[in-house]
């Protein structure tokens, strides 16, 4: 067989490559084209990632041979750009919030740009059936959908600034601030729209070799591997087979730092199925034709626990042999007395729950690359081993903790460990723990070579980690009055075969499981159970959306049996400032769920209505479809549970004038550089525009923590304004000029001009350095929010502020199959104070999304549901109109009195959609997701499925 | 890697096939992600010197039409679902044209053939049962010689197919119906897009003189191979149209053979199938209803 060179244009110029014809074209764009704006996400045409046009036909990249494509013309997102511009399309994509992670962008744009030039501009249906086969796993689509209409039609129907979001606006700025509030485009969004920023998988050293996981076919077995020497003579390109047995530190990684039990290779026996056995290195032709059939492991499978309710049972097997009852973790908050005294005047509900593991369903699997930086490249010492680094670029959610895992698999001090993120393809929990690093971190280690590793969309789906299966038995009361007595609460939460976060998912849940009310009489207990499954890992939200589901049906429940309004239900008990948790702690401040329950309320009415008016003409005319309104609180503490979570901040000028702001905060299309950016310029008193910025970079920043628990804007935000007021302060302090001092910086003079009109020139070459070559001054900040540890029955302050939101969702049930199509999603959230409120918007509607489909759709099934068309998440036509509520009752503790958004936006979906099935078919879903037929299943019991 | 021949000769490519089996490529939609599901698991993918020689048909003209004959409808094995859809094709073709918009997304549509569709013969085929509804027969061409098989037995069970490794599927064959005659399609997914069936249904009516002729109901998803109901279709033959949604039983759908599987419980697709046959038929006859 020949290779013959194929010729054919890319975005108008004609290349030609040497290729076999059956390589994707995919392959061929990214890897002999260099062209990586083409996103893949799952080589299946699942995901629409790889869209590009192909004769100005949208296809999907990864299905086309290059073969195919000989003598014709492909477009990709590279090719957008006007005259070196970003395009229209482009530049509406970013003013209008509609890249987040920017995975799926490319994708999505060249979808969209065929829907340019056309005689009549696009109908929002047209838009949807143009995107319709790419997914989005971050924005809800919302943004995206009004980005393309903005582009496509002279007269935008919606702009940012109109509407749902002039109201937003108006409610907040007085022009006091320049920076809080404002709707400022992401900062690094054009990167995004262009297909320039850089993904795990889109660079590598041009001589680094490729490693291949190995994994397990078995969820439970013992193995041994064999003589591979035969594997080695047949394939001269495999540079090494890795195994438990080549590392040289700890061969265990972990969130916890008492806890590293999962094995970077496993060290002969395997305890889920896709655990990592063996890593192949060497170069990418060799791994493709070498196949895992013909690895020699010897394979002794075992019985596997795959139920949590067996793990418990008696005389169960222990999947690790540290916990022989199969139980990790307890979580309890105990209050008052459950039962209360008997009171023939209550009212109860109870019920018992079921929500499956839920895929994270990143558009970028995981991916990266490490090389071993030799200590004399560093140092003019010589070549000594003992100073060589290690040096790893991956796509991650906390750069920080995957620096002190890989030291610890390596055996290394942490400051020889540097990790440089790459752009995060979306995390939302799932790329919190260690995926690529320790082992391209171990192959780069141990063969002195770079090497760089890609997981196929099936294997990320095996051995990532996974939100937790939880059954849930719940009983809520309340009195005669309509007040919320008590909550029991009992939770086993499937943690998978390793910890991961299993101890977070049983301490947090308990806190906040009987949801945003006074309740004075709480007992809830919760437990991690180990079972042979992918570990459950973090999840947007960490057990609170499962519990959540619980106690926003049975609150309904009470309110249906009292023959209360479940709006003013919800109110009347709702948490308030000056109030007691179930765990002891006093709401000081920033309790804004009834201010959230308000804005709701002439909605909710008229939702309502129009429900049952739609239902009645139904009704009349015999057709099978109802309308339900249904509604759902919730409340979230922000951060860590009852555990340090500091965050430190730093910026620094230099003797040229350069500002630095050193962000340790990692984004992962939150828009965390952003709004970062904009707290420690409107702190500082500079514009946004002169202050450099370097993120995330273990070598360069400081440790600002995790991207996770909906922390880096109220504790790394915190963290930034005390570091850009400190600078400020310094720099005031040159020429002891007053707190309202104008600074201007000019070149390498900073000019203060004090109140009285004076200003003050300061030449910055001439401040004496404090550190390194050129710094003059620097500003710090670190903010660690307080928190004290809970006690035996869980009484303590386990966060310093809670975000609170109440959502509405509107769905059609079809009675005779069972199906359920939201129509219209409204969200009142609280979030202290909006940094930007593009991006807060951008969390809720992609939260929103994701617990659409927690509640509709989404069911992992280990060994059955590893690609994107036997796993389902929405689609840009299963997302309603979402209309975004901005409540702002400020947080003491946060920046100009902002709290996290990011996890509270899914916790009130999915309960909110269950209400809204109940008010339109009179049943209640008990069992996550409900897929048609469990809904039909429910409509023809006629009442509740548990 | 693999040979990979891309004749423009369609009597070369059947030269090849007689030579040696191929695996066969078109639009790419299946053969791809079931290389990426073996690469996922350490196996080798699409391009691997063990496996036998690729045979791309897309360069093969004489393939990419849709033909009409008074007695019948010709469409060429290249043709995709978005040439389908855009196709100005009488009423009868509805139905395809209405399960072609169903079949993932536009990047799907764009690449995917129907031919492809019925040869991959998934039991989720969204063109199984637009086509069975349609009395499709399919032409299978090797070198020469000729075969014209129904599309009811051209597929034989889950992803099996009476195609021989000789032989390549050039053509579907439709023949003409009465006058008037239409076809609908409905499927049944737990999401807009890019969704597989949980149950779909297709119907084709043709009527003359206020009379069902020819009625044709087939169902998919609901069994390995999609089916036809010979017995409803039976019953409602010489009834009028517009008694043929109330016409529908439980014992009609007796042949099917659901899976309970994740997507859906075995009872519910009968159940469901039977809700989208009424509908279906409530569409043709009146013009409403639809599974979403």
């Amino acid at each position: 067989m020949t290779i013959t060179a194929h010729r054919f244009r890319v975005n108008g110029r004609t290349v030609e490559v040497d290729a076999p014809p059956a390589s994707r074209l995919t392959h061929v764009l990214r890897v002999h084209l260099g062209l990586t704006g083409t996103k893949v996400g799952c080589d299946a045409g699942d995901c629409g990632a790889c869209t590009i046009l192909l004769d100005d036909e949208q296809v999907c990249a990864c299905l086309v041979t290059l073969g195919q494509v000989a003598g014709r013309s492909v477009a990709t997102v590279e090719g957008l750009a006007e005259n070196g511009r970003p395009s229209r399309l482009q530049r509406a994509f970013h003013e209008h919030g509609a890249a987040q992670c920017g995975i799926c962008t490319p994708g999505m744009l060249m979808a969209a740009s065929t829907l340019l030039g056309r005689a009549q501009p696009p109908t929002e249906a047209e838009v949807l059936d143009a995107l319709g086969g790419v997914l989005c796993r971050c924005t809800g689509y919302r943004k995206i959908v009004r980005a393309v209409l903005a582009a496509t039609h002279d007269a935008p129907p919606a702009r940012p600034g109109s509407g749902n979001e002039a109201r937003n606006d108006a409610a907040r700025n007085d022009g006091a601030m320049q920076y809080m509030g404002q709707r400022v485009p992401s900062v690094d969004g054009i990167d995004k729209v262009t297909g320039a920023a850089v993904f795990g998988d889109d660079e590598a050293p041009p001589d680094a070799l490729r490693l291949r996981v190995v994994r397990s076919p078995h969820p439970h077995a013992r193995f041994t591997l064999g003589d591979c020497a035969a594997l080695h003579t047949r394939y001269p390109g495999l540079a090494r087979i890795l195994t438990a047995a080549d590392v040289p530190g700890v061969n265990g990684f972990g969130i916890y730092p008492d806890i590293k039990d999962q094995p970077v290779l496993a060290p002969g026996i395997v305890r889920y199925r896709g655990e990592a056995v063996a890593a192949l290195v060497g170069d990418a032709d060799t791994l493709d034709r070498l196949s895992d059939d013909e690895i020699p492991i010897d394979w002794e499978p075992r019985p596997a626990l795959r139920d949590p309710r067996d793990a418990v049972s008696p005389g169960a097997a222990a999947v690790q042999p540290a916990h022989p009852d199969n139980v990790l973790t307890r979580g309890r908050v105990h209050a008052g007395a459950v039962p209360p005294p008997d009171d023939d005047e209550f009212v109860e509900a109870s019920g018992e729950f079921e929500t499956p593991f839920v895929e994270h369903a990143y558009i970028e699997p995981e991916a990266g690359y490490a090389r071993r930086v030799k200590g004399d490249q560093r140092s003019n010492q010589g070549g000594d081993p003992g100073d060589d680094r290690i040096e790893v670029v991956a796509s991650t959610q906390t750069p920080y903790m995957d620096r002190d895992e890989v030291a610890n698999v390596l055996g290394i001090a942490p400051e020889r460990v540097r990790i440089r993120p790459s752009a995060c393809g979306g995390g939302f929990g799932g790329k919190l723990d260690q995926s690529v690093q320790p082992l391209v971190a171990l192959a780069a280690w141990v063969l002195g070579a770079p090497v760089r590793c890609t997981w196929t969309r099936p294997e990320s789906m095996a051995a990532s980690t996974k939100r937790h299966p939880a059954r849930i038995r719940a009983h809520a009361v309340a009195d005669a009055g309509g007040r919320l007595v008590a909550y029991e609460f009992d939770g086993d939460f499937d943690t998978g075969a390793y910890a991961s976060w299993g101890p977070t998912v049983a301490g947090r849940v308990p806190v906040h499981c009987m949801g945003p009310y006074r309740v004075a009489n709480v007992r809830a207990d919760a437990r991690a159970i180990l079972t042979n499954a992918p570990p459950s890992g973090a999840f947007r939200g960490f057990g609170v959306p499962q519990a959540a589901v619980a106690h926003e049906s049975l609150v309904d429940e009470l309110a249906v049996a009292l023959d209360m309004d479940p709006l003013e239900f919800r109110r009347r008990n709702a948490l308030r400032a000056g109030d007691r948790t179930a765990t002891g702690q006093r709401l000081e401040a920033s309790a804004g769920l009834v201010a959230c329950l308000d804005a709701l309320r002439p909605r909710w009415q008229a939702l309502r209505e129009e429900a049952r008016a739609f239902n009645a003409t139904a009704a009349a005319r015999g057709t099978p479809r109802r309308r339900g309104a249904g509604i759902a609180c919730m409340w979230y503490g922000c951060g860590n549970t009852s555990m340090s979570n500091p965050s430190s901040m730093r910026v620094t000028l230099s003797r040229d004038g350069r500002m630095l702001f050193r962000n340790g905060a990692q984004d992962i299309g939150q828009g965390s550089s952003t709004i970062m950016l904009q707290i420690v310029a409107e702190a500082l008193g500079l514009p946004m525009e002169r202050i450099d910025m370097v993120v995330s970079d273990t070598d360069l920043t400081e440790d600002a923590g995790k991207s996770s628990a909906s922390r880096q804007t109220f504790v790394s935000g915190r963290a930034a304004q005390l570091a850009g007021a400190d600078l400020r302060a310094r720099m005031l302090a040159l020429v002891n000029a007053g707190a309202d001092a104008a600074l201007r910086l000019d070149g390498d003079t900073l000019r203060i001009t004090g109140g009285d009109g004076v200003e003050h020139a300061v030449a910055l070459g001439r401040l004496p350095v404090i550190e390194g070559e050129d710094i003059v001054l620097e500003g710090r900040g670190r903010f660690d929010p307080p928190s004290t540890p809970l006690d035996e029955n869980g009484q303590g302050t386990p966060y310093a502020t809670y975000g609170f939101a109440a959502q509405i969702a509107v769905v059609e049930v079809d009675l005779e199959l069972g199906t359920v199509i939201p129509r219209r999603i409204v969200a009142a959230h609280d979030v202290g104070a909006a940094v930007n409120p593009t991006l807060v918007e951008g969390q809720i509607e992609g939260g929103i999304a994701q617990g659409i489909g927690l509640a509709l759709m989404e069911e992992y099934i280990p060994g059955r549901t590893e690609n994107f068309h036997d796993y389902l998440f929405p689609t840009i036509g299963d997302v309603p109109e979402i209309e975004c509520l901005l409540v702002e009752d400020p947080e003491p503790l946060g920046p100009w009195g902002a709290k996290g958004i990011g996890e509270p936006a899914l916790i009130p979906t999915a309960p909110a959609i269950l209400n809204a099935v109940h008010h339109a078919a009179g049943v209640r879903l008990r069992r996550l997701p409900i897929l048609p037929h469990r809904v039909r299943e429910a409509l023809e019991a006629g009442g509740s499925d548990g | 890697m693999s040979a990979y021949r891309r004749p423009a000769g369609l009597n070369d490519a059947l030269g090849r096939l007689s030579a040696e089996p191929h695996r066969i490529i078109a639009g790419g939609t299946d053969v791809f992600p079931a290389a990426a599901a073996a690469v996922g698991w350490g196996r080798p993918g699409i391009d691997h010197p063990g496996r036998a020689p690729i045979l791309d048909i897309t360069a093969i003209e004489a393939l990419s039409h849709i033909r009409r004959f008074p007695d019948r409808v010709e469409i060429g094995a290249l043709v995709t679902w978005t040439e389908a859809i855009e196709s100005d094709l009488p009423a009868w073709f509805d139905g395809v044209r209405q399960a072609a918009r169903e079949v993932g997304g536009r990047q799907i549509q764009n690449r995917g053939t129907l031919a492809g569709n019925l040869c991959n013969a998934s039991p989720a085929a969204d063109g199984v049962p637009a086509l069975l509804a349609l009395d499709a027969r399919v032409r299978l061409r090797r070198r020469g010689g000729s075969r014209d098989v129904p599309l009811e037995s051209f597929i034989t069970g889950n992803r099996r197919t009476c195609l021989r490794p000789e032989e390549l599927m050039t053509t579907i064959v439709i023949p003409s119906p009465a006058p008037g005659a239409r076809s609908t399609f409905l499927k049944l997914g737990a999401r807009r897009y890019l969704v597989i069936s949980i149950a779909m249904v297709a119907a084709g009516l043709e009527v003359r003189d206020g009379r069902i002729r020819g009625a044709r109901i087939a169902v998919g998803a609901c069994s390995e191979v999609a089916r036809r109901l010979t017995r409803l279709e039976a019953r409602l033959e010489g009834t009028r149209p517009e008694d043929a949604p109330g016409g529908v039983r439980e014992e009609d759908f007796a042949s099917l053979s659901p899976l309970n599987d994740v997507r859906a419980s075995a009872a519910y697709r009968r159940h469901g199938a039977r809700v989208l046959v009424t509908r279906a038929l409530g569409a043709l006859v009146h013009g409403e209803g639809a599974a979403r």
